[in-house]
């Protein structure tokens, strides 16, 4: 057989396998799926945020038409179901652990924020489960709510969980404080900055589902689920919820049409279903209307924090203090413990040899929605502080912000660095990756720009923002010893079939991020097969090994590193069964692109002759090799990786209105090696584009009484395209040195990098009226009320 | 949604027969607002009387210096409708910058206007033109139409068929969108009509209303945005909500109404 060039995958913009049957409607999501016999689950939510349920009166409910059952806490708790889990325990500084309260399924006794779940009604059709639940009879006796993070901690303010003094879940700490504070001392000049990071609400475009179904003949459950990562719904609902033991609990998440995090954590509809399916002997589903998702699924961000960064008489950063609040809401997400310490604080170095780093956090209970991991989930909330902090240096030391910048950047020959907030980062170029963007966006011609714009009457604005994240989560054992209940490897099986063709299971999940194209891209490199050969299969725990799935913009990193340590181990067994059939030494035999071969010869097999030796093994040996070829490798990262870039913004701002449009947005991002460059562009793209909405869109707004008053996108304003310019996108490549394929991560940068660049650029724009802080979003009230404020100097 | 009854009249008496012998009845048209209430359980009428099998209510007719257009046709039709866009431009751009397209297909003018809500578009329009609102029982101008929040001159079983629009000198009208819903924040419809200067606002206040302080000051310095300079709207009785103070209302009112009388030419 003569040598076909091989086309090589790795670098090239395939198209995405996956678009094919999401873009003619045939994708297939859980609420696409039904199975015989199955009943609808309505949830009765809570309308108040803070409430004692003193009576639930289910008699009329359960007498209705369609009716099967109606369940409230106290059924689950006569079962022994147990409470939704917290995968994360943090410390406070005195050594206590966090205060972890109870968070039934069911309410019990107690509603803690609008949309908690009170009752479940099932019955044979949403409608009559929905006129049942209207027929529940609950008295409540109300409560005062707290629900803001700043009056959490006020002396006085209602408490969510009594045992949480002043609401507070744990109060917890890193870094040097006494060189901080020596630091602080000897300082030149100091910036401050008071900051808060807006509340957000998902809104993936699917809303959550669960179908729950139980085989009374073989025991088995079945959870079919909108998740990130079904292996850990079925650990953490199996072993502590419904204490159903792995081999009997099958955990299905099929197609997903986005999560950006909110549907990493294990909720209460999921086990109300497989729970109820069970007690009725029938597949009971739930399918969240939007209204329930603004509600119910968790929240992103909401800190409160203060800062102060030392400099020398240069502008060169001493030190740093950080003091934040965080709102968990009323009850513990999965990872919400994590988010504002390990996630957020181990994040303030930033891309700058600050020596000193003292961080304090603060985590609070309110009577709102759980608040958990959403994309960047602690990294975005650190990378605004830092970005805005370090341009309120810039103007407090009348230095030029992309200089004081590359003045404190840590040199590309660093590598390894370590930073003072545990984290070593491994590789970067944040002097290259400046470069590169202050180019692209013709930095040198804005004063040009913002000319023609105040000729036109508009305010201009520029603004920077060089970022850093840690992603690839994570080490197992470095987490572990911060307090995660779990590791972070990944997973990754390769079977190669009689013929030839591969089927790759991988423990991570593709909810919008083209695993099924990038990873088939990867294995057809490292095996030398056509990517049409190659099929990704994810999202079942009955088909896939043990995996922890996707979040942390970790699939890759990790998920792919395991991938191709599976690929290894296929490539490995094949050259044994190679040798056997040239006839040749193992160590004589070479693998390239497919092909394994006799050095300095013309013999060779190629991997289908394999595959086909190895399912029949007539010619085979088989004293010293098992038939088959199938292989599993788990891969657990040595450490986190560090993406990082430029984004530069560009404003103008409306002055009758304060009309904030973004008209100009570069990114320049070292995401390590790219293996599909459009996938990792329109990562970027939706990643900037969520960044732009945090700063000038978004905000999750409860009032004093805990109503959520941005309950639908009537009120809740998520960007839409005619919100956001064209985006320039490069990358500007450093690799991993610690994963095999280089890889980085790109799936969050885009919303970590881009908030502070945006905010610094309306503060830019406005610094004519004296503006020196604007916090998020910068609406056109907020912007106008600014405007009129300040006097234009 | 709740259980009703289902009722599709082929004349528009049949419909107000209907209306008169259920006073729990509803009228459906384009049923933009109506069927996400009805989804969200907000309403529970005993019956919808729906409109779209009555000939003769959908149509846009130019005769003279008078738009006619029936009170079943479609955003999207008055927007692209050369007829329009050719008679009252502005009322043509208006109907073009209602919700999103599939809203603009669906939705009519007679719904619309029958619904008020206080922050749609047509109000403002219909009240910026004078045009005239003719039922099944009357004719009405447009300022006495409207009366309120989600409240018309229209009795139970009187239905809107068709609204005409007188052409005027010129008009534009200026939307200032909620960032997330895009309805009106302020919108404002000015026009320079044969019976003089009107300006209509919607969004701000409690239903369509006429900004008597900017017709006055247009009336009496002239057609021109520079006429606005320094007369300012009261925030009294403004809307005040998580998007929009009242103040902000007010100030935007003015420069609404300056950005369409430039528009206007």
């Amino acid at each position: 057989m003569p040598d076909a060039p091989m086309t090589y995958q790795i670098g090239a913009s395939v198209k995405r396998r996956e678009d094919l049957r999401f873009l003619t409607g045939k994708g297939n999501y859980t609420d696409d799926i039904n199975r015989p016999g199955q009943l609808y689950a309505y949830l009765l939510r809570s309308p108040m945020a803070h409430a004692e349920i003193v009576s639930i009166d289910t008699t009329a409910a359960k007498a209705m038409a369609g009716v099967r059952a109606v369940f409230t806490g106290a059924d689950m708790a006569a079962d022994g179901v147990g409470g939704l889990p917290c995968g994360w325990q943090i410390h406070s500084k005195d050594g206590s652990p966090m205060v972890e309260p109870p968070h039934p399924a069911l309410a019990v006794g107690r509603v803690r924020h609008v949309g908690d779940t009170v009752a479940v009604v099932i019955a044979d059709t949403l409608a009559q489960a929905k006129d049942a639940a209207e027929a529940l009879e609950v008295e409540y006796k109300a409560l005062s709510a707290v629900a803001t993070t700043t009056e959490a901690t006020v002396d006085g303010a209602p408490l969510v969980w009594e045992d949480a003094k002043n609401n507070i879940c744990y109060d917890w700490h890193i870094g040097d404080k006494a060189a901080v504070d020596a630091a602080f001392a000897s300082a030149a000049q100091v910036a401050t900055i008071d900051l808060v990071n807006n509340r957000l609400i998902p809104n993936a475009m699917e809303p959550r589902a669960a179908l729950g179904d139980f085989n009374p003949a073989t025991g088995e459950h079945t959870l079919i689920t909108t998740s990130q990562n079904p292996h850990v719904i079925r650990l953490l609902m199996g072993a502590f919820v419904l204490k159903i033991p792995e081999h009997k609990l099958r955990v299905l998440a099929p197609d997903v049409g986005g999560g950006f995090g909110s549907k990493i954590y294990h909720y209460a509809e999921e086990a109300i279903c497989t729970w109820a399916a069970a007690k009725l002997k029938r597949p009971v589903k739930w399918t969240a209307e939007r209204t329930e998702s603004f509600m119910t699924d968790a929240h992103g961000r909401d800190h409160v924090t203060h800062a102060e960064l030392a400099m020398d008489a240069e502008g060169r950063f001493l030190a740093l203090r950080v003091s934040t609040l965080a709102n968990m809401g009323a009850y513990l997400s999965t990872f919400a413990p994590a988010v504002p310490t390990y996630l957020y604080a181990t994040l303030l170095a930033g891309v700058y040899k600050t020596p000193a780093i003292y961080a304090e956090v603060k985590a609070v209970f309110t009577n709102t929605t759980p608040v958990d991991a959403y994309r960047g989930a602690g990294r975005p909330e650190a990378t605004f502080l830092l970005e805005r902090l370090v341009d309120e240096a810039a103007r407090v030391s009348g230095i030029d912000r992309a200089e004081i910048r590359r003045r404190n950047f840590i040199p590309a020959d660093a590598y390894p660095y370590q930073t003072p907030v545990a984290l070593q980062y491994d590789s970067g170029d944040y002097a290259g990756c400046l470069d590169a963007a202050l180019k692209a966006a013709d930095y040198d011609g804005f004063a040009a720009r913002k000319a023609a714009s105040e000729a036109a009457g508009k305010l201009r604005g520029i603004g920077l923002s060089t970022y850093l994240e840690a992603c690839g989560i994570a080490p197992s054992a470095v987490v572990g010893s911060l307090g995660a209940r779990a590791g972070l490897f990944e997973v990754g099986k390769i079977r190669v079939h009689p013929t030839g063709s591969v089927t790759v299971f991988t423990g991570t999940h593709s909810h919008g991020q083209g695993h099924e194209t990038t990873f088939a891209q990867v294995v057809a490199d490292a095996l030398g097969v056509g990517i049409d050969s190659v099929e990704i299969v994810h999202g079942d725990t009955a088909n896939v090994p043990f995996g922890m799935g996707t979040y942390g913009s970790r699939s890759l990193a990790v998920g792919g590193s395991a991938i191709v340590k599976a690929c290894d181990k296929i490539i490995a067994k094949a050259r044994k069964i190679a040798a056997h059939l040239l006839e040749a030494a193992e160590s004589d035999i070479e693998f390239k692109d497919g092909l394994f071969k006799v050095a300095g010869t013309d013999r060779q097999k190629s991997l289908p002759e394999i595959s086909l030796a190895a399912y029949v093994p007539h010619n085979y040996p088989i004293d010293e090799l098992e038939p088959g070829l199938e292989e599993t490798a788990f891969y657990d990262p040595k450490n986190f990786t560090y993406p990082g870039g430029t984004h530069i913004c560009e404003v103008e701002v409306d002055p009758e209105t304060g009309v904030t449009k973004v008209v100009k947005f570069t990114a320049v991002d070292d995401v390590g090696r790219v293996i599909n460059p459009m996938i990792v562009e329109g990562q970027i793209h939706g990643g900037v584009a969520q960044g732009i909405g945090q700063a000038l869109l978004e905000q999750c707004v409860y009032d004093d009484s805990g109503q959520l008053l941005t309950g639908s996108m009537m009120d809740y304003c998520m960007p839409r395209a005619d919100d956001l310019p064209s985006f320039h996108v490069e990358n500007h490549t450093t690799l991993c040195t610690h994963n095999p394929l280089g890889v980085k991560g790109c799936g969050e940068v885009g919303a970590i990098g881009s908030p502070p660049a945006v905010m610094n650029a309306v503060v830019d724009a406005l610094k004519g009226y004296g503006v020196t802080h604007m916090d998020m979003p910068a609406t056109p009230e907020k912007v106008w009320r600014a405007i009129q404020a300040g006097t234009r100097s | 949604m709740y259980a009703f009854t289902y009722q599709k009249p082929k004349t528009v008496a049949e419909a107000a027969a209907a209306l008169a012998a259920d006073g729990d009845a509803k009228v459906v048209s384009g049923g933009q607002t109506l069927i996400p209430t009805l989804k969200q359980r907000l309403a529970a009428p005993s019956a919808l009387v729906d409109l779209g099998s009555i000939e003769g209510l959908a149509g846009i007719t130019v005769a003279g210096d008078t738009v006619t257009i029936g009170a079943m046709t479609k955003h999207a039709a008055v927007a692209h409708s050369a007829e329009v866009q050719g008679a009252i431009p502005a009322l043509a751009a208006l109907a073009e910058g209602i919700g999103d397209p599939q809203v603009r297909n669906r939705g009519t003018i007679g719904g619309s206007i029958a619904n008020h809500d206080p922050a749609a578009d047509y109000p403002a329009g219909c009240l910026g033109l004078g045009a005239t609102i003719v039922t099944s029982k009357r004719e009405l101008s447009a300022d006495d139409f409207f009366t309120g929040m989600f409240s018309t001159a229209l009795e139970d079983d009187e239905l809107v068929t068709a609204v005409r629009f007188p052409k005027p000198k010129r008009a534009a009208y200026a939307k200032f969108p909620n960032p997330a819903s895009r309805y009106a924040i302020v919108g404002v419809f000015v026009a320079d009509t044969a019976s003089g200067i009107r300006v209509a606002v919607t969004g701000a206040g409690g239903g369509v209303f006429r900004a008597t302080e900017l017709e006055a000051a247009l009336t009496a310095k002239g057609f021109a945005a520079g006429s606005l300079d320094g007369v300012t709207v009261s925030s009294d009785g403004l809307n005040s909500d998580i998007h929009a103070s009242a103040e902000y209302r007010a100030h935007l009112i003015t420069v609404m109404a300056k950005r369409a009388v430039a528009a206007a030419g």
